[in-house]
């Protein structure tokens, strides 16, 4: 074998030309089309009904695409919790008491579900620059935002957290093997890690009876009632604000419902939306 | 062989030994666990035979359900009456007390289901 340089290079070259191109021709006889251009086409397919064009608009302009099926959401009316400051404590204690969630005096092991948190906390994108008095000094409302798009999902390498066909980000704490991936992956840090046995943070006389505890070495958050919600229930923070309808729950899938009406007739703002995970909680500031 | 009297000897003592614990519980399983079983209620979801061997598979089947397909309706029939899928809102009504019903079987077969690590059991 008498192999010249030159011949090699031209070889290789040749090769890696084929190569290259090869993959790209394969995947578009494969697929049909480009991979950009099937995955708009899915999107118009689950929701909109609309042209190609539509979605395409859609797309550019970051408006949310509405799919079929619930979509749990809820409004957080301030201007209630203004008018009532000791409306945010009962909503925080009625969450807490129905899930038995664990209260340990420790920052570093605290767990929340929902609570208070200033102004500034809760908006980070929003200026707070001579803002009035009165919003600044009332805190404000934080769960778990229920995220159309939610990045916690995405980072969970067991499922152990997944949206559920209400649109309900869920837990399912069996699967949990307390990897904390999701607690980095929230943008908002809606979730809280039992480093502690959560039991010995609780009056096991005052337990709801009606759902579990944690174990150690899982993370829990906010779960939209999901066990209510699923027997036609008001999620627990709802029921306790009463009539005040400083929290209003409902289905954004649906035009007719409450929460929906609401959202029409207010100005309403999401936390941190330029991050595109679409949250399903909304705030009447 | 040299010594082969002792070396037999041995062996036989060594396997006798060895396998002390069979044949010293030959024939006898212990005590049966005995369980409580509800007094106002005769039916359970499955006939008791299947209940005492595929409850925990049923339990899993139940917990995928409610958690992951969200059906939380009242489809399981008990006689007359509905229930919901769940261990605490269901069978732990009938079956009050889990020390005299699960544990029992639990304790005797040496497993430790993890289930009371988050699910509370009945106030006894």
């Amino acid at each position: 074998m008498d192999k010249k340089r030159r011949d090699f290079l031209k070889i290789a070259g040749a090769s890696t030309l084929a190569g290259l191109g090869g993959t790209a021709v394969v995947d578009r006889l494969v697929s049909g089309t480009s991979p950009v251009q099937s995955k708009a086409t899915k999107e118009v397919d689950s929701g909109h009904g609309g042209g190609h064009e539509a979605a395409a608009q859609g797309h550019a302009a970051g408006v949310e695409v509405a799919k079929s099926g619930n979509r749990f959401g809820m409004i957080v009316d301030l201007r209630k919790f203004k008018e009532n400051p000791a409306l945010g404590d009962i909503v925080v204690e009625a969450c807490h008491g129905t899930h038995n969630v664990p209260d340990f005096s420790e920052k570093k092991d605290e767990i929340k579900w929902t609570w208070l948190t200033g102004y500034g906390g809760a908006f980070t994108e929003h200026s707070r620059l001579y803002k009035d008095q009165l919003t600044l000094d009332n805190d404000v409302l934080v769960m778990c935002n229920h995220c159309d798009n939610p990045p916690c999902v995405r980072a969970c390498p067991t499922k152990a957290t997944f949206k559920n066909k209400d649109g309900i980000v869920a837990m399912d704490y069996h699967r949990c093997i307390g990897c904390r991936f999701c607690m980095a992956a929230c943008p908002y840090g809606m979730r809280s890690f039992n480093w502690r046995d959560p039991r010995a943070g609780l009056d096991m006389n005052k337990l709801n009876n009606e759902f579990p505890t944690r174990m150690r070495g899982v993370v829990e958050k906010c779960n939209f009632c999901a066990e209510r919600v699923g027997l036609g229930k008001q999620p627990a923070c709802v029921e306790a604000c009463g009539d005040s309808k400083a929290l209003i729950f409902g289905n954004l899938n649906d035009p007719e419902s409450e929460i929906r009406k609401v959202l029409k007739a207010n100005y309403t703002v999401q936390r941190k939306p330029s991050l595109g995970t679409h949250p399903s909680v909304f705030y009447i500031v | 062989m040299y010594d082969s009297g002792k070396i037999i000897a041995g062996l036989i003592i060594f396997v006798l030994f060895v396998t002390f614990p069979i044949w010293y519980n030959h024939g006898d399983a212990g005590a049966v666990p005995k369980v409580e079983l509800p007094k106002d209620t005769k039916e359970c979801v499955l006939p008791a035979d299947q209940m005492r061997a595929e409850h925990m598979q049923l339990l899993n089947v139940w917990r995928d359900e409610v958690l992951r397909t969200a059906d939380r309706s009242f489809n399981v029939k008990i006689g007359d009456k509905k229930y919901q899928m769940s261990l605490m809102n269901t069978c732990m009504q009938c079956h009050t007390s889990k020390k005299k019903f699960c544990d029992q079987c639990h304790d005797y077969t040496s497993v430790s289901p993890y289930c009371w690590d988050c699910h509370l059991a009945p106030v006894e």
